[in-house]
């Protein structure tokens, strides 16, 4: 047994049946990050103490013969935007340098008590910033498939961990697409539930109307696990919904034949890779010949998704990121004179440049006089792009596209020009703003061994079908 | 161009920020470069079309409810201790960068 090649499935089985320990797993694991970490820079900071403290815990629950919980021993990574008990927390930001949370997000409390051990924090662009991990304040992540390639952002290490072996599955974040974007550039299954599925409370906030919380995996059964694991209503967050959660794995064989999948050219035209259309258009052929049928349908205001996109979500954060102010938890500039001078030269320091873009850019759509032309605007946009998957799902289960419209680019490639930055978020975006589930699966690779995602975009509240969808695809590929 | 140096150095001051000279060069470039592109949205008429805050109240909610009424799974009664106990005051100060054994400490606010 590789213990570096299981699934959660399959190292929960290992240590109930004694073949293996959580710890023996856990040490595997840090073992193989001490090798391999080093130049892909996935995680920020370990948290051994509370990780072997959890694994003894499974272990001793195995010696005693009880059954186990579904993640029992189960080597996880964190986003380093959830806060953890005593454990650094930094949002990718040195603003946050030093913080260290009183407390734990929801979502990791829930991974805890169904077993999962966490390892530590990943990297990832700073407050979730960005598409490609440069705008971490600690130094990018490698594409572990090509080191001199970015492994997407913002969930860049959370990816880059997974597809590298050093975690059995991490939780992301997803604003604009930095769960898909990122498992689709290394290779791996990122899903981002409805909006509301599951709770934020203790995730550092970016854009309130838009973030969510959701799996990077190896398999979309993992991520099926892991969701059942952390969805649900959770009184500290008054956004999460009062929907009840099924058991997603056992809907995952369900057959998918007579399901309706849905086609939208506006998807596959201008600015699409080549390679990619061809996998993705191969991928949606074997959908159909698992009895799918495929459906055109039209999206049409998806042109308009990016500059609605960052209007809205720059607008909020300009807003959230206004409690670093150097008082009470976030970097402090020295030798300041006055308390207007140290939260403007507090936060001139602590934050890197995009965040500082970001929140001028909000706080301009939001300043009296342009109001109404920018963000209220945006808004409006908002209920058209939601309306056009309201209209389209009355035809269709599911809506398949490309994840993004290339495989990993280079570092450097991007990081001087935002807008084309912004620009690899085309397709994920917009699921972000009608709070529709998506996944991204891998389906194939380009020729210089780059992998391609398939993403796959639901009605809310129905991740069931989507991870059908997937999970066959999936087997079938 | 949008977006002036003196807009820069307005929205600067709002967000409480103070930037470099270079950095308010790239920000001048980069928003009117920004918003010149978000200009595509005016091709929209949107005049009979509701802005949309958030999704929380199309889904997953009893549509037959109205407005905070859908909501009301979430509220709860306002006491003392209600989810959950309030920090320590140890442990609420303990991430401060300047504090005595009771209150944050900053700069004078007043001056005269």
């Amino acid at each position: 047994m590789d213990p570096l090649a299981l699934t959660i499935d399959a190292a929960r089985s290992a240590i109930q049946e004694r073949k293996t320990t959580a710890l023996a797993l856990a040490e595997a694991h840090y073992a193989r990050i001490q090798k391999e970490d080093g130049q892909i820079g996935a995680f920020l900071t370990l948290s051994k103490e509370r990780a072997l403290e959890q694994a003894d815990r499974i272990d001793r629950m195995a010696t005693e013969g009880k059954p186990l919980p579904p993640l029992a021993g189960v080597p996880v990574g964190i986003k380093d935007v959830m806060s953890t008990r005593g454990v650094r927390t930094t949002a990718g930001s040195r603003i946050l340098e030093k913080y260290i949370p009183p407390y734990d997000c929801t979502a990791v409390a829930r991974l805890e008590a169904a077993g999962a051990v966490v390892l530590g924090k990943m990297n990832c662009d700073e407050f979730a910033m960005g598409s490609s991990n440069e705008n971490s304040g600690y130094g990018p992540v490698r594409n572990p498939r090509d080191l001199t390639r970015v492994p997407g952002g913002s969930s860049g290490g959370s990816a880059a961990a997974v597809a590298a072996d050093m975690a059995v599955f991490t939780l992301g974040s997803d604003t604009g697409g930095s769960i898909r974007q990122p498992a689709s550039f290394c290779g791996v299954v990122g899903l981002m539930p409805t909006y509301g599925r599951v709770s934020r409370y203790g995730l550092i906030a970016f854009a309130s109307s838009l973030d969510h919380i959701g799996p990077l995996t190896k398999t979309v059964k993992d991520a099926a696990t892991v969701l059942r694991a952390i969805a649900g209503r959770d009184p500290m967050d008054s956004t999460s919904a009062e929907v009840p959660v099924p058991d997603y794995t056992s809907e995952l064989d369900r057959e998918v034949r007579g399901l309706k999948l849905g086609v939208a050219k506006e998807y596959l035209g201008e600015g699409l890779d080549d390679e990619v259309r061809q996998a993705v258009e191969s991928a949606i052929e074997k959908l159909k010949g698992l009895g799918c049928e495929i459906v055109p349908v039209s999206l049409p205001h998806t042109p308009y998704a990016i500059p609605t996109y960052y209007l809205i979500a720059t607008a909020e954060a300009s807003s959230n990121l206004a409690r670093y102010d150097g008082v009470r938890y976030s970097h402090r500039a020295r030798g300041v004179k006055t308390l207007s001078e140290m939260y403007r030269r507090s936060r001139d320091e602590g934050f890197g440049a995009e965040v500082k873009r970001r929140i001028m850019l909000g706080t301009y759509a939001l300043s009296a006089g342009y109001y109404d032309a920018y963000y209220l605007k945006a808004q409006k946009v908002r209920t058209l792009l939601t309306r056009d998957f309201e209209e389209a799902f009355r035809k269709v289960d599911a809506i398949v596209t490309p994840t993004s419209p290339t495989a990993a680019f280079r570092l450097g490639e991007k990081s001087n020009d935002p807008l084309a930055m912004y620009l690899a978020d085309i397709y994920t975006v917009t699921a972000d703003l009608a709070g529709i589930p998506g996944i991204s699966v891998p389906c194939g690779e380009t020729r210089e061994k780059l992998p391609i995602g398939l993403q796959i975009l639901g009605k809310h509240f129905h991740e069931a079908t989507i991870l059908r969808v997937a999970h066959a695809y999936e087997q079938a590929a | 161009m949008k977006v002036t140096e003196k807009d820069v150095a307005y929205v600067a001051d709002l967000a409480n920020l103070e930037l470099t000279e270079d950095e308010r060069r790239g920000m001048l470039r980069d928003l009117n470069s920004i918003l010149d592109y978000v200009d595509r949205l005016n091709e929209l008429d949107t005049s009979d079309v509701p802005p949309m805050a958030q999704v929380s109240d199309r889904y997953g909610v009893d549509q037959a409810k109205q407005g905070s009424e859908r909501f009301a799974y979430a509220s709860r009664e306002d006491i003392l201790e209600g989810l959950r106990k309030s920090l320590p005051h140890d442990e609420a100060l303990a991430n401060a960068p300047d504090a005595d054994e009771h209150f944050f400490r900053v700069p004078k606010v007043i001056e005269r």
